[in-house]
C-alpha cells in the first residue's frame, strides 16, 4: 500500500496530521504497537522539521508486509553538516520555535533511534531527501 | 492506579476527559517535545507545561495515559478540541511539576 501527503510550510498546527494518518492506518492493518509507533514517531519528527527548518514538502510512505519505508522531500534549505545535525542537542531552531517546545536537538537521533534504517541525501540551497525503514517483524 | 484514581489523590481539575479506567503506569516530566518522544513510555502520566497542540500530537504519538498541565499552565482552545476528538485526558494543577511528580512517585510505591 502507498500513501502519499503533502505537508504545509506555513501551517504548524497541521505537522502531526500526517503522522497520526500512518498511526492509524498501521494499527487498523495489525501492525505491533512497538512498530506503529516507532514508525508513526519518526514520521511526526521529520514532518515537523520540514515545517520548521524547510518550508514544507511531501511524504510518500509505503507499506509492506515486512517493512515500511517513508520519504521526506523538501525543497528547503538543505543541510551544511549532517554529522553535527544528527548529534544530540545541535539545533538551529529559532527562539519562537523554542517556545513551542521544539528546538531540543532531538528530532534526528530520535528518527535513527526508532528506525531499521536512515538514509539522509541532502544538497545546500536544493533541499532534504529523508528515506527511513522500519522493519516489521513479520515475514514478508 | 487509574487516571481518575490519580486524578483525586492529587487533586487535579479535569480540563478534557477520556478514558478514567486507563491505568497510570509511571510519569515522565519535561517539556521539550521530542526529548518526551525519545523517553517517555507508554502508559506514563506526562507532567508539562505544554498546552498546544504539538503536545496532543506527541501525547498520541506516544501514547501516554493523559497529560498533567502543572503549574496552571495554559490549554490552548485548539488543543483542546484535538485532545477531545483523539481521547486525550487533560488534567491541570497550580502545583509544580516537581512537588506532583514526587507525590505521584509515593503513590506509584
Ligand atoms: N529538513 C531539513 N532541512 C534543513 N535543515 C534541517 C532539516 N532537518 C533538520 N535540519 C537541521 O538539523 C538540525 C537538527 O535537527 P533535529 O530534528 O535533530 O533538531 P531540531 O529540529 O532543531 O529540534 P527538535 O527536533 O529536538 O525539536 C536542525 O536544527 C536543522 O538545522
Ligand atoms: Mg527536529
Amino acid at each position: 500500500m502507498k500513501l502519499h501527503f503533502e505537508v504545509p510550510g506555513d501551517d504548524f498546527t497541521r505537522a502531526g496530521e500526517a503522522s497520526g494518518e500512518l498511526k492509524r492506518k498501521l494499527k487498523r492493518l495489525g501492525f505491533d504497537p512497538d512498530v506503529v509507533r516507532r514508525a508513526a514517531i519518526a514520521m511526526y519528527e521529520g514532518e515537523i522539521n520540514m515545517v520548521i527548518h524547510a518550508g514544507g514538502g511531501v511524504v510518500d510512505v509505503e507499506i509492506l508486509p515486512d517493512k515500511i519505508t517513508i520519504i521526506l522531500t523538501d525543497y528547503g534549505p538543505g543541510i551544511e553538516d549532517v554529522d553535527k545535525a544528527m548529534q544530540e542537542g545541535f539545533s538551529t531552531a529559532p527562539d519562537n520555535i523554542r517556545m513551542l517546545g521544539f528546538g531540543a536537538g532531538m528530532g534526528l537521533p530520535n528518527i535513527k533511534k526508532y528506525t531499521d534504517t536512515l538514509n539522509i541525501k541532502t544538497e545546500v540551497g536544493k533541499g532534504t531527501v529523508l528515506t527511513m525503514t522500519v522493519l516489521t517483524n513479520k515475514q514478508a | 492506579m487509574t487516571v481518575s484514581e490519580m486524578a483525586n489523590e492529587l487533586n487535579l481539575e479535569t480540563l478534557v476527559r477520556g478514558d478514567q479506567d486507563r491505568l497510570v503506569a509511571g510519569g515522565y516530566a519535561g517539556d521539550l517535545l521530542s526529548w518526551v518522544m525519545a523517553r517517555a513510555h507508554e502508559d506514563d502520566a506526562w507532567f508539562t507545561v505544554m498546552g498546544n497542540l504539538n503536545a496532543v500530537a506527541v501525547a498520541v504519538l506516544v501514547n501516554v495515559s493523559c497529560i498533567v498541565l502543572t503549574e496552571n499552565a495554559t490549554l490552548d482552545d485548539d488543543a483542546a478540541k484535538r485532545a477531545a476528538v483523539e481521547g486525550v485526558f487533560i488534567l491541570r494543577s497550580h502545583e509544580s511539576t516537581f512537588s506532583l511528580c514526587a507525590k505521584l512517585g509515593n503513590l506509584l510505591q
